[in-house]
């Protein structure tokens, strides 16, 4: 029997690897933006578990959601980056920081 | 009963003129300007002497026109009282003006504040106006402040002239420690009466001193009336250039000498006297008020007339004869001869305006020339200003029969009849001595102005002539004005009478019997006419000008001989007693060296470095720098901050349970 703590579990360790990810990363945004997708899975498995297990179908749902969001937010990640990438010649994080005060 | 649309009229047409003229002056042609103004003001004047004439007759007007403030209880009306002591002061001051304002024509044409100055003399007649028909404090207060307003903007009228400017300031400062006097005076009447108005206030004054109500001030302990006359008696002192408050008035000469001669010598000056005489009926009841009038009085008119002896500059002589004057006033009413003082302040306007008139016709021909020691043999160019000033400055020195015999003469009798100790004394040396003095000054500038030798550079020479008519007109209209007026005054008011039917000024003054000077007078049987002869002020006053003859016409070599005999005492008096000085020492540099330790201490070191660089833009500053850090620009820098947010939020939450 699977229980929820090991869905719950899988969820966080998925989370960790795309915070981690995150601020380990120094060299391409892609990796970023493959990070901020990790996060948003894992915050889907823990809806879906939770779904199935309260027997609520409203978390599922909200996956569907999430899922549109994070797809769009990738088209626009893109979009920006290769944008980006023509003005720089360069898509390496610790070049981009024109908003530097 | 008094026509009242004809009351309004008198203080409405200057004040009408005044704001047409102030307003669209520079619109005007000078002939307009003066015409509008000159005209309402003899409109004014012939309007006054009809009034005058009423009142002589008996008739009287008492009566609230309009309420000016309304809040509870604190009303104030705007009323007048026309009683004697109004009418005189009416017909003098509107008199005077008149005289001023024909005689300004000739001496400001050409003037490019040609009637800016029209404006404000008819203003000041109005302002001046208001002041003595006003039925109550409050109307007297601004009055009061409207003719200081006046006196600054004339003072300073050559406002490019850097000395014009301090002495208006001058002026106003030292009036606003007065005025401030005066409106303790005028609040302290509220206190203790709860009105303003001059018969209600007058009639309760027996109650509260029944009561004997009384108050501590500055660790004094004085009945409150005495409190209320000496807080007035402050303002008085300052409107009318009493010591120590008299240093204004002199270096007020800066103004044009027609303002000089209306208002630093005929009636705003004289704005104190009246207040004074007004409230007789205060007055009488404190003895101490009383005896500090007197005191001021003789001080001013005993030190200003020693100052006035050594002046080198026309008007400046004429200034300190002023001041010295207006002292006589005032022991006149300290004596409770008020109606003598009033007496005097109505001579002194014509021959002081005179005076001030004859003065600026001689500057007018010695192109603005005032030091008399430039001047000499002025004589035969101007025979009509030589004998007009002659006139005044007999008149002045009290010889008769010109006005200011009758008035002085009864002053210094009503100082030798009353018996008031030291005090008394003091005043009639103070006087008598006076005498002496204004006659000497006062021909010593004449002699050497008109007489002695002639000491006129040559290239003012060719300019030397007699004034054109506008200018003399008022002097001699002014002229019969010194001659007849105190002979007027005691014969045909009959001043000197003690008895309230007969006397023109009994009923509008108030006088305790036991004080009266005038029964005294009356009892000493000393107003037969002869009697000048067999008393001192008339021997005095012609040994004054025998000496002024003897100095500066016989053995002119003198003067400068007894200058460096008493050497000392030349400069201490040429300097005018060091007030100045004393003033500059004591506290003008105390104030300039707080002021300037606040200023670098306060200002500049602590709020500007302090608080402003030092402090708040200092720390707003390094705050930024440090703020400004946070914003890498680095995206997972951003995203570390929201997560450490998330989880410091869910922490938290979760302990909170």
């Amino acid at each position: 029997m699977v229980t929820l703590s090991s869905y719950l579990a899988v969820a966080a360790c998925l989370f960790a690897i795309g915070i981690i990810g995150l601020f380990l990363n120094r060299k391409n945004v892609i990796i970023i933006l493959m990070c901020i997708e990790l996060i948003l899975l894992a915050v889907n498995i823990n809806l879906a578990a939770f779904s199935y297990f309260l027997q609520n179908l409203d978390g599922q749902i909200f996956i569907f959601f999430v899922l549109t969001v994070a797809a769009s937010e990738v088209a626009v990640g893109l979009a920006i980056l290769v944008a980006f990438y023509r003005n720089r010649r360069s898509i390496n994080v610790d070049d981009i920081n024109t908003l530097q005060g | 009963m008094l026509n009242t649309t004809e009351l309004l009229a008198i203080p409405a047409l200057p004040l009408i003129a005044s704001l047409i003229v102030g307003l669209f002056g520079w619109a005007l042609k000078e002939k307009l300007s003066h015409s509008i103004t000159t005209g309402s003001v003899i409109i004014s004047a012939l309007l006054s002497v009809h009034i005058f004439i009423q009142v002589l007759g008996g008739a009287s007007f008492y009566g609230n026109f309009w309420t000016w403030m309304l809040s509870d209880t604190f009303v104030v009306p705007v009323g007048m009282m026309i009683d004697q002591l109004t009418a005189i002061m009416m017909i003098t001051v509107t008199i005077v003006s008149a005289c001023v304002h024909i005689y300004t024509i000739g001496y400001m044409h050409g003037d490019p504040g040609y009637s800016r100055f029209f404006a404000y003399i008819s203003g000041f007649t109005f302002s001046m106006l208001v002041l003595v028909m006003g039925n109550n404090f409050f109307t007297l207060f601004f009055g009061w402040e409207a003719v200081g307003l006046v006196s600054y903007l004339l003072i300073g009228f050559w406002f490019k002239r850097e000395s014009a400017n301090f002495a208006a300031l001058k002026a106003f400062i030292v009036n606003r420690i007065g005025d401030f006097g005066f409106m303790v005076g005028i609040l302290a009447i509220w206190y203790y009466f709860g009105t303003f108005d001059y018969r209600e206030v007058f009639d309760q004054v027996p109650a509260l001193v029944a009561q004997g109500e009384t108050l501590h001030f500055l660790s004094w302990e004085m009945s409150a009336i005495t409190f209320i006359c000496l807080a007035l008696f402050v303002g008085a002192m300052g409107k009318s250039g009493q010591v120590p408050l008299h240093v204004w008035l002199p270096d007020s000469m800066e103004g044009p000498t027609p303002i000089s001669a209306l208002i630093h010598a005929a009636t705003m000056v004289t704005a104190g006297v009246f207040m004074v005489a007004r409230c007789s009926p205060m007055f009488e009841y404190s003895e101490t008020a009383l005896a500090a009038v007197i005191i001021v009085g003789a001080v001013t008119a005993w030190m200003c007339a020693t100052i006035g002896l050594v002046q080198n500059d026309i008007k400046r002589v004429i200034a300190y004869s002023t001041c010295s004057q207006l002292g006589y006033m005032f022991v006149a009413c300290g004596v409770s001869a008020y109606s003598v003082g009033i007496f005097h302040l109505m001579t002194h306007a014509y021959f002081k305006a005179l005076l001030f008139l004859a003065a600026g016709s001689v500057i007018h021909a010695v192109l603005a020339e005032q030091d008399i020691r430039k001047m000499g043999q002025l004589k035969k160019y101007m025979p009509i200003t030589y004998i007009t000033m002659l006139i005044a400055a007999l008149a002045l020195s009290g010889v008769p029969p010109f006005a200011g015999f009758w008035s002085k003469d009864l002053i210094i009798e009503a100082v030798a009849v009353r018996e008031l100790g030291w005090i008394g004394d003091f005043a009639y040396f103070a006087v008598l001595s006076g005498v002496f003095m204004t006659a000497f000054y006062t021909f010593r500038m004449f002699f050497l102005t008109f007489h002695n030798s002639d000491r006129v550079p040559a290239k003012v020479k060719p300019h030397l002539h007699e004034s054109p008519k506008v200018i003399t007109i008022p002097l001699v209209l002014l002229a019969i004005g010194a001659l007849f007026s105190g002979a007027w005054g005691v014969l045909g008011l009959d001043i000197a009478n003690p008895n309230a039917a007969q006397n023109f000024f009994c009923s509008s003054m108030f006088v305790l019997p036991e004080h009266n000077p005038l029964i005294l007078i009356a009892e000493e049987g000393h107003h037969a006419w002869y009697h000048f002869l067999f008393s001192a002020p008339f021997w005095l006053s012609l040994s004054g000008i025998g000496l002024a003859y003897a100095m500066y016409l016989r053995e002119t070599d003198m003067p400068a001989k007894l200058a460096a005999a008493v050497k000392p005492v030349y400069t201490f008096l040429l300097n005018k007693w060091y007030w100045d000085e004393l003033y500059a020492k004591t506290l003008m540099r105390p104030a300039q060296i707080l002021g300037r330790w606040l200023w670098q201490q306060g200002d500049l070191a602590m709020i500007d470095k302090g608080m402003i660089h030092g402090g708040v833009v200092g720390s707003v500053l390094a705050g930024m720098q440090r703020m400004r850090a946070a914003q890498t620009g680095y995206v997972y820098h951003y995203a570390f901050a929201m997560i450490i947010g998330v989880f410091a939020a869910l922490t938290y939450l979760v302990l909170k349970g």
